[in-house]
Parts: C-alpha cells; sequence; structure tokens
C-alpha cells in the first residue's frame, strides 16, 4: 500500500483561482482530481488501500481559504478553518458556542489540528459531529468554481448517504451561519463508545429561541441517525408555541422517537439509538431552561 | 518532490514523492525511527510529532505538506545528550514497552509549551489520542504532571537571579507585578473532568 502512496500525484496551484480551475477542468476529463485539505479521512482510505489511483488536489496551502469573519449577515467561516482553530476562536465560542464545542470533541488534538470543516461536510458521514451544528444553526455552503460561485441551504446540501448537491468541479469556499436570534439557546452532545476519539453513535444539536417565555423557534438536529444528518419538524413542533417544561420536552422526545428510523450497525443498535436520540432532546430542552 | 522543511531545528531539503506519508518520510527517508506507527489510521498516536509546534498523526499527514514546516519528532526533544525534563519523568514508570512513548512524549510535550500547570483533566485530554497497553496512563499522567513541575521549579531557580540584576540596574519594586500577573495567566482556564479518559 506505501508503494501505491508513492506513485500518486498532487496537483498545486499558486492560488484559489487557479485552484478551481484546475478542479474545474479535470472534472470534465477521465481523471477528476480529488481535493485535499488536513487529509485526515483521505488518508485512512489510502493507508487501507481503499481508494482507486486517483489525482489530488491540494488546498491547504491556501490561505484565501482560512478565517474566521464577521460580516453583516453573520459569521463567514472559510473552509479549511481547523477544529482547533474553531474550538477556541473568540467569535465562535460567543456567538456559536454548539460549534465550539462540537468541534472540542471531533477525535483528539492530533485529529483537530488537521481536521478541517470542510473535508467534514465533504466528507459526508452521517456521524460528521459538526453537521448536526450546521444544520441547527441554518448554516448556507458556498460552492465555489471557477466560473462562479453558489450559496446552498445545509438543509439541501445533502442528497443522500455520503451525496450532495456539490458537483466534483465545485470545492467548498466557506459556511455562513447567520447570526443566533435574541434568546436563543444551543445545545450539542454527543454520545460514543469512549470519551475521546469516538465516532458518534448519537450525536444531537439544538438551537431554542425563547421569546416572553415561549418557543418561537425549534431546531432540532440529529447525526447517526439516518443516511444523512437529520432534522426532526414534528420535534420541533411540538415545543413551538410552548414553555419549557418537562412534559413540552417529552412529548418532542415521544415525537422524535417515532419519527426516526436508525439502524442497526456495528457501532451501536436501532433501539439503543432511539432510547438515547430522546433522551438527549429532553436533556436539550432542560438545557435551554437553564 | 523537493521539500525543504526544518527538523528537529536543522533544515533539511528532502526528496519525496509528495503522498507519502510524514511518517515515511521521517522514518525511511531521514533514519528518524524514534517515531512509531500502531494503527496507521490516526487512532493510536504512536506517530504523533509537532508540525508547527502542534501535536499531528504523522501516519495522516502527506510528505507535501511538510514544505516550509518546521517538525519536531521525538528525537529532538533531549539537548546535547541530555533527556529532557519530560523523558526523565517517563523513566519512572510511565514507559514499559515503549511503543507508545515517543508518541505520548511528543503531545505531552505539546500541551507543555502551552501550559505550565496542567491539571489531571487537561493533561488526560491532551492525551486522550494516544493509546497506551501497558501503563494504565496513571504513571503517564503522573510524568507529565513532574515534568511540569521540575520545568517550573528551575524556571523559578533562574528568576531571583534575573529579578536581582533588575533590582540592581533600576530600584525595587515595580517591575515584579507583571511578572506575577503572567504566572496567574498560565492557570489552565478550564478543566474538563467530564472528558478524561477511559481506556
Ligand atoms: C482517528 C480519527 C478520529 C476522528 N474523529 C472524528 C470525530 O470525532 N468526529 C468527526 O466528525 N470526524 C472525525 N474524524 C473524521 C475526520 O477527521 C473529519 O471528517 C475531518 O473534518 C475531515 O477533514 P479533513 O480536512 O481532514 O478532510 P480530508 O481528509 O482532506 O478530505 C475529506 C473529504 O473531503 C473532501 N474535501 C476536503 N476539503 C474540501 C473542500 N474544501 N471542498 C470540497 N471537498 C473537500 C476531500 O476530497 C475528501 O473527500 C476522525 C478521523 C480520524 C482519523
Ligand atoms: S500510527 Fe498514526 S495514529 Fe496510529
Ligand atoms: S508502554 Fe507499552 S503501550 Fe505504552
Amino acid at each position: 500500500m506505501r508503494a501505491a502512496l508513492s506513485r500518486l500525484r498532487v496537483v498545486r496551484e499558486p492560488n484559489l483561482a487557479m485552484t478551481a480551475r484546475a478542479l474545474e477542468e479535470s472534472a470534465e476529463g477521465p481523471r477528476p482530481l480529488v481535493p485535499m485539505a488536513g487529509g485526515t479521512d483521505l488518508f485512512v482510505y489510502l493507508n487501507a488501500g481503499a481508494l482507486p489511483e486517483q489525482d489530488y488536489l491540494d488546498l491547504w496551502h491556501l490561505d484565501e481559504l482560512r478565517g474566521v469573519i464577521d460580516t453583516p449577515g453573520g459569521v463567514r467561516i472559510h473552509a479549511l478553518e481547523t477544529f482547533a482553530n474553531l474550538r477556541r476562536d473568540p467569535l465562535v465560542k460567543r456567538r456559536y458556542p454548539a460549534l465550539a464545542e462540537a468541534s472540542s470533541w471531533v477525535g483528539a488534538r492530533q485529529i483537530q489540528n488537521r481536521a478541517t470543516i470542510a473535508g467534514n461536510i465533504a466528507n459526508g458521514s452521517p456521524a460528521g459531529d459538526s453537521l448536526p451544528v450546521l444544520l441547527a444553526l441554518d448554516a448556507r455552503i458556498r460552492l465555489v468554481r471557477f466560473s462562479a460561485p453558489r450559496d446552498v441551504g445545509f438543509d439541501t446540501f445533502y442528497t443522500g448517504y455520503r451525496t450532495s448537491v456539490r458537483h466534483p468541479s465545485e470545492l467548498i469556499h466557506s459556511i455562513l451561519l447567520p447570526w443566533p436570534l435574541p434568546g436563543t439557546r444551543q445545545y450539542f452532545r454527543k454520545v460514543g463508545t469512549r470519551l475521546a476519539q469516538a465516532i458518534s453513535k448519537v450525536v444531537i444539536a439544538t438551537t431554542i429561541t425563547v421569546q416572553k417565555g415561549r418557543v418561537t423557534r425549534a431546531r432540532i438536529a440529529l447525526g447517526s441517525v439516518a443516511a444523512t444528518v437529520v432534522r426532526v419538524p414534528s420535534a420541533e413542533d411540538a415545543l413551538l408555541g410552548e414553555k419549557l417544561t418537562p412534559a413540552a420536552a417529552s412529548e418532542a422526545a415521544r415525537r422524535l422517537r417515532e419519527s426516526i428510523h436508525p439502524i442497526d450497525d456495528i457501532r451501536s443498535t436501532a433501539a439503543h439509538r432511539l432510547r438515547v436520540a430522546g433522551r438527549l432532546v429532553e436533556l436539550a430542552v432542560a438545557d435551554a431552561l437553564r | 518532490m523537493k521539500i525543504r522543511c526544518r527538523v528537529n531545528g536543522v533544515s533539511r531539503e528532502v526528496e519525496t514523492p509528495p503522498m507519502v506519508r510524514l511518517l515515511d518520510m521521517l522514518r525511511e527517508t531521514l533514519r528518524l525511527t524514534g517515531t512509531k506507527e500502531g494503527c496507521g489510521e490516526g487512532e493510536c498516536g504512536a506517530c504523533t510529532v509537532l508540525l508547527n509546534g502542534q501535536p499531528v498523526n504523522s501516519c495522516l499527514v502527506p510528505a507535501c505538506h511538510a514544505e516550509g514546516a518546521s517538525i519536531v519528532t521525538v528525537e529532538g526533544l533531549s539537548k546535547r545528550g541530555k533527556l529532557s525534563p519530560l523523558q526523565e519523568a517517563f523513566l519512572h514508570g510511565g514507559a514499559q514497552c515503549g511503543i507508545c512513548t515517543p508518541g505520548m512524549l511528543m503531545a505531552a510535550q505539546a500541551l507543555l509549551q502551552e501550559n505550565g500547570a496542567p491539571k489531571e483533566a487537561v493533561i488526560r485530554e491532551a492525551l486522550a489520542g494516544n493509546l497506551c497497553r501497558c501503563t494504565g496512563y496513571v504513571k503517564i499522567v503522573e510524568a507529565v504532571r513532574e515534568a511540569a513541575k521540575v520545568t517550573r521549579a528551575a524556571a523559578a531557580a533562574k528568576k531571583p537571579a534575573r529579578k536581582k540584576k533588575a533590582a540592581g540596574k533600576e530600584k525595587a519594586g515595580g517591575k515584579q507585578k507583571p511578572a506575577m500577573k503572567k504566572a496567574a495567566r498560565k492557570k489552565p482556564a478550564t478543566s474538563r473532568g467530564k472528558r478524561a479518559r477511559r481506556a
């Protein structure tokens, strides 16, 4: 397998525009380039010999794809931001504590120093820890190709298990997180086999907005319970207009257990996932009460 | 591809295919075999090195990402044949079979560079990506604490000498305050007991 690594080709262009052009041109040919960020997913597959021989397009040196910036519409997080940066970024910590929290639970230190948020999105594992947070925060994904950028809502990004609306000629450029509404409480919790470096059995992110004592907006997003990260509108509706009470929480949990259909796999069972997911909703509501 | 980088403080030019792992570039091309391979998939931390000061799994880093970077491996910890305080501390039960030790040392080194007085929970979080099948971790955590203590003591032993000099130059007083503030700031801001690792 190592002999194979020594044969792989990497294309490295000096800037984003030329990188995007190289990707777009290759996408039409027989050997589309594969973008490479921190490599924490790619190298697991490569080391296991699980990928066909492909050519890679390096992004790591492109500082144009780094930075967390304050904009009128919210905070824009660029593709190559690592989870190590996101867990300690002051703006992220203040405005999107659920994202800072999720970032601190990805892998362990060594992984966080290399793993990027765009890599997490593009890899598209339904267990990706940042994904439910992005869904609960109404994120928008900016995709670029040489010809033009486009923005897509994260709620319409995935089309199935590890498939998305991203065309092979497009790069993930950045993620826009709208400013949270006043009175919004964010929650994140990951349940894995052990505390660190574990792929999630169930992962939840919620945002619950309370105005004048009643819930005016709720987002409940779950990972590892379906082929993609999902929101659970029926459970969200159970909270709307209600006061945050244990009764409202258990009604949301009941509806959630009715609407999701997790599977048995090597990490957990469907029954366990259902139980845990319901309980996590109750915990999220209890947290919003505080 | 020709890669220019600094390895353990020495400038190197390495001829290597770009997608070869940093781990193989270090072990096979540069013959720095202190860095170990355990799992080859990012789980065990045996291959941990510092890349621009940050711990990474060298089994997941392509050699081309070392271009222009500074790399420190376990070989870079000792100075002039003398073990570092961290290495000394590991000699007392922190290492048994030794396969995890180079990675443990590098992850712990990264922590101590950021935090001179880490609490147990902080140490356990910093080492959560490093597996050890021998020690049960307790001795490793103790070794990191001990190294931090020794390093602090050494720094404190140096300080009075410097202060004396300063006091000699300008009138005593004033100057000491900022130094105290700095020491206070170094205390870890958070402790995440919940994250303490169970192996
Ligand atoms: C030991 C270990 C533990 C892990 N733990 C966790 C965990 O707890 N939680 C979790 O969510 N994940 C975890 N991961 C998975 C992985 O670290 C993350 O998914 C990470 O965010 C991937 O980012 P990367 O930059 O390393 O991606 P890469 O490996 O570089 O790329 C991953 C995929 O994304 C594509 N890609 C990357 N950047 C772009 C871009 N800008 N535009 C378009 N496509 C792009 C690549 O082509 C590739 O298909 C773990 C991995 C390992 C090895
Ligand atoms: S060999 Fe790299 S993490 Fe195990
Ligand atoms: S000393 Fe043997 S694995 Fe840690």
